[in-house]
């Protein structure tokens, strides 16, 4: 399952393409200054998929995902995409669920299934020499799970220990109430894996309901990566998705900005350490900004360690082990968000510093020193992004689902080397001057008795 | 465990995860010293970098068992410098990226008693800078070329790594090579980096129940061995260590003789050694390293039981460790039975534990097993259950005694056996497409007492495991007198039981 915090993924409506039915390679893409090429590739039944095919390893990595997550759960019932993904391998086709994991482990298949709050996905990992078996398993699980009531109550049993659990871990606690807060009565604001109410009143049909309405062609992106060619890779992707509805039938999400900014809402519980989330408006992916912000997070909070916040908190004070800030931009609401775990005597001290960092780096913005080093770490790191069969098939869905292009790889860094002085100014200010939403959860702060 | 997704990567899916998806079991767990986003989905980076451990053994040649075909997998490079410094090369021209790691054979379970804690604590400081590069300089250049970072320590070995563009290989192992002997502290640096180890042990065991149960449990086990030993440190000896300690740690430990350098990726072995000749080759021994002897323990006798109550505790949980032999300590095909064993028993959703506790009787939200093969001394074999609401410890516990008993007396079917096979050794091929994999197998096993040549022989030697052997390893091994079986509650009985 894909974590609440997780925003990897995020859907944006793709610019639709010709409608080109070869199957096989219309575009080529040279892919991290490799002779690895991205082949777009149409298959026989019109499904579109992108393939870097490569033999050196013999290795498949199929990676896919549908529009619609969490965020089409019914109102009442959080957890049904969750309960639905689960299921998927726990029984399907002419196979229950003890002969769907044998067959799987025969052959080493690797099968997952995951959902967040915008998207659904799936992959497959398989040896080349399998393949006919891991696309036949993908097919069954994704036409005709069983959702056995036998296998449907384990698998409740199992997300109501999880959330048995998350009620009383500090992370999920300050995580879920900061989603709630922020989204009242939106599909953001309820929890993904639902609720210890919720979940013992999703039924079968709940579950049916929400793979008719998300299991469908028109917002499917596939990426495949390995030791398979294109007329191959068509073929499988027609076997496993060509009986699926032509169109998705989604419900409507609207879009809606974070609120409570400027609140701060703790939340008592007997740990040590208290944990804090922070979040604020963010910057859509499609925003013409988007790139400048990516660089205002870094000097502040992102991958290095040597962001702000990784110095002020850590480094400087020792306030905390992980501290971090990251842009989440959903398909229906932009954030912006941070968050670190410190002892619970240094969490006014901690957040204080959060607080500051972040106000200083909106009034002042990056220096050139900051913003050259930044924008030189972003484009050296990208191609470990592409270092592995997995990673390569995760960006290009992710690339896919946000309609960058496949030429985008090609495209990318230079796209971070324009972001000047004057953007990520005037983006800090943009993005870090609205004011947060803060949770807090640990034991109350040990004050100096000050007026009570 | 925290949730925060870093936004431009989907996190790469964990292959090298522990197989079971346990999470925090205290024991010789690995702790990075800094957090790693990316693996967060399925447990904390300290337990998927010990699932690498877990199955560091069963390496590569593949070729071996999955037919020549393609690729005869990677051509493995390995030679030793005049100064002592071991290096593995493993080459990856996939993608124009290197993995660099250095592996020191030094872990929490060779510190002094009374200082534990000492050799995490030690690669937390690792990054303040040198003579020669004062300050974080290191991570400086490594934040503007667009390197990745990180160190862990566990009770065998302490690694640190870099993933960067191939051109800067050079760059970071004359740094690398550099603070081997280099290193400066001083109070302004060690004591708020020791804050940071306390917040990282208020994290990782402080506020998680389970992973304090853990701790009890390792203690429990090992009566004489340092394992019993947390890795990052009892807390009120945690609280004083300081720069004299870690300084004295580093010039006895830190040296090229006690090293090994892994490279993966886009490079080839003659370009490493003329490299690695340039930079490690001219750090002189400081001093001589011994064989590692630690306590050993004596034969258990007793089965022991520890309880940990807490009122977070909204899953109860069981989990229960056996002494049994590691790759490094057993007799010839021991360790591959264990291994096979823990798959049948414990491994996913068609493991023995999981389809009786779990989907036959209902006992059970969760059941599993694993084996910590990668050791120098003798290890641990894991398994563990989840009750549902309304099943007592005792039920689930006959349950679960009574699937190993089953084990132990009929051994396993030839089906089970060829299942965990397959599986065990296409993990060695799903490697291959991991550089950082590779690296870590390699390292893991080179510093528990392994060779390259045990390495590649590992797929064979899984090859020749039988079902009796199997049996017999269940039958001798895991015996309850062998073992400590811990409990998470939410509060204990207000009389306390004794029966």
């Amino acid at each position: 399952m894909i974590a609440s915090f997780r925003s990897g993924t995020r859907p944006r409506a793709l610019s639709l393409l010709p409608a080109v039915t070869l199957a096989a390679a219309v575009l080529m893409a040279p892919l991290a200054a490799k002779a690895t090429t991205i082949q777009r590739v149409v298959s026989p039944g019109g499904i579109e998929a992108w393939l870097v095919q490569d033999p050196s390893v013999p290795l498949i990595a199929f990676d896919f995902s549908f529009r619609g997550g969490a965020n089409q759960d019914p109102v009442d019932k959080p957890g049904v995409a969750t309960m639905a993904t689960s299921l998927l391998d726990e029984g399907a086709g002419d196979l229950d669920s003890k002969s769907f994991h044998e067959r799987a482990e025969t052959k080493a298949i690797q099968l997952g299934f995951s959902v967040n709050r915008d998207q659904t996905s799936g992959s497959v990992r398989t040896l080349s020499a399998n393949q006919d078996e891991a696309f036949e398993l993908l097919r069954l699980a994704v036409t005709s799970p069983h959702f056995d009531a036998v296998d449907m109550e384990r698998i409740r049993d199992q997300v109501l220990s999880g959330l048995r659990r998350e009620t009383t871990s500090p992370n999920d606690l300050a995580s879920r109430r900061w989603w709630s807060t922020a989204f009242p009565g939106h599909a953001y604001g309820r929890p993904v894996r639902g609720t210890l109410e919720s979940i013992p009143t999703i039924t079968v049909a709940d579950l049916r309901d929400y793979m008719r309405r998300v299991f469908a062609r028109d917002t499917l992106k596939i990426a495949i990566v390995g030791d398979i060619d294109a007329a191959t890779a068509g073929k499988f992707i027609d076997k496993v998705f060509g009986s699926l509805p032509a169109k998705a039938d989604l419900s409507d999400v609207p879009v809606m900005l974070p609120q409570g900014l400027g609140q701060k809402i703790s939340i008592d519980l007997d740990v040590p350490q208290s944990v804090l989330i922070l979040g604020g408006l963010g910057i859509a992916r499609s925003d013409p900004d988007f790139m400048a912000a990516f660089v205002v997070n870094h000097v502040l909070g992102g991958g290095s360690f040597s962001s702000r916040l990784y110095r002020e908190v850590r480094e400087v004070r020792g306030l905390a082990y992980s501290v971090f800030s990251t842009l989440v931009p959903l398909e229906h609401a932009a954030l912006f968000m941070t968050g670190t775990a410190t002892r619970a005597d240094r969490t006014g001290q901690t957040l204080d510093v959060l607080q500051s960092e972040i106000r200083r780096l909106a009034e002042e913005g990056p220096t050139e020193e900051e913003l050259a080093k930044s924008k030189s770490f972003l484009t050296g790191s990208y191609a470990l992004s592409f270092d592995t069969s997995s990673k390569i098939a995760a960006q290009l869905v992710q690339i896919q689902r946000e309609g960058l292009g496949i030429d985008y790889i090609d495209k990318r860094n230079s796209l971070v080397q324009a972001v000047t002085m004057a953007d990520v100014k005037r983006v800090a200010r943009r993005l870090l001057d609205a004011g947060m939403l803060v949770t807090v959860v640990g034991r109350p702060q040990v004050v100096p008795a000050k007026g009570g | 465990m925290m949730r925060f997704g870093s936004p431009r990567r989907r996190g790469p899916s964990p292959t090298w995860a522990h197989p079971s998806g346990q999470r925090t079991r205290g024991f010789r767990s690995l702790s990075l010293r800094r957090p790693q986003l990316a693996v967060r989905r399925f447990c904390s980076a300290a337990f998927c970098a010990l699932g690498a451990v877990a199955i560091a053994s069963m390496v590569m040649t593949w070729v071996m068992a999955c037919g020549p075909a393609k690729a005869e997998g990677p051509q493995i490079s390995h030679f030793t410098l005049d100064n002592g410094l071991e290096v593995v090369v493993i080459p990856d021209h996939r993608t124009p990226v290197v993995t660099h790691m250095i592996w020191y054979r030094v872990g929490s379970a060779d510190e002094q008693a009374g200082k534990s804690g000492l050799a995490h604590f030690l690669e937390h400081l690792m990054f303040k800078g040198t003579d020669k590069n004062p300050q974080g300089r290191f991570s400086q250049t490594l934040a503007t070329i667009g390197g990745q970072e990180n160190a862990f320590t566990t009770a065998d070995y302490t690694g640190y790594f870099q993933r960067i563009a191939r051109e800067y290989l050079p760059t970071v192992m004359e740094f690398e090579a550099d603070r081997m002997t280099g290193l400066v502290l001083n109070d302004d640096n060690v004591l708020p980096e020791r804050d940071v180890v306390l917040e990282e042990y208020n994290m990782r065991v402080a506020n998680s129940p389970e992973a304090r149960l853990g701790e009890q449990v390792a203690a429990s086990l090992y009566l004489n061995h340092p394992y019993g030993r947390p890795v990052i440190g009892w807390r009120p000896e945690l609280e004083k260590l300081n720069r004299e300690d870690a300084l004295n740690f580093y010039k006895r430990f830190y040296t090229p003789n006690n090293a090994v350098v892994v490279i993966a990726g886009d490079v080839t072995g003659a370009e490493v050694k003329a490299l690695a000749e340039k930079t490690y080759g001219k750090v002189a021994r400081r001093t001589e390293i011994g064989p590692r002897l630690r306590p050993q323990e004596p034969p258990p006798v007793a089965v022991r039981q520890v309880t940990l109550a807490d009122p977070r505790v909204a899953q109860p949980s069981l989990q229960r460790s056996y002494l049994v032999p590691s790759n490094a300590t057993a007799k010839t095909g021991q360790a591959e039975a264990l291994e096979v064993l823990s798959h049948v028993l414990g491994g996913g959703e068609t493991s023995r534990l999981y389809r009786s506790l779990v989907i036959e009787q209902h006992l059970a939200t969760n059941a599993g097993g694993y084996y910590q093969g990668t050791a120098l001394d003798e290890t641990r074999f894991g398994v563990y259950a989840s009750p549902l609401p309304g099943v007592s410890f005792p039920t689930l516990e006959a349950a679960l005694d009574a699937v190993i008993a089953e084990v132990a007396e009929h051994g396993i079917t030839a089906e089970e056996l060829e299942r965990a096979k397959t599986r065990l050794i296409a993990d060695a091929v799903y490697a291959q497409d991991n550089q950082a994999t590779m690296a870590r197998w390699y390292g893991a096993a080179l510093t528990t007492g392994a060779t390259v040549e045990q390495v590649a022989s590992w797929p064979g030697r899984l090859h020749a495991v039988t079902s009796d052997a199997v049996r017999d390893a269940a039958r001798e091994w895991l015996d309850k007198r062998r073992s400590v079986t811990g409990y998470l509650i939410k509060e204990l009985p207000s009389t306390e039981k004794r029966s």
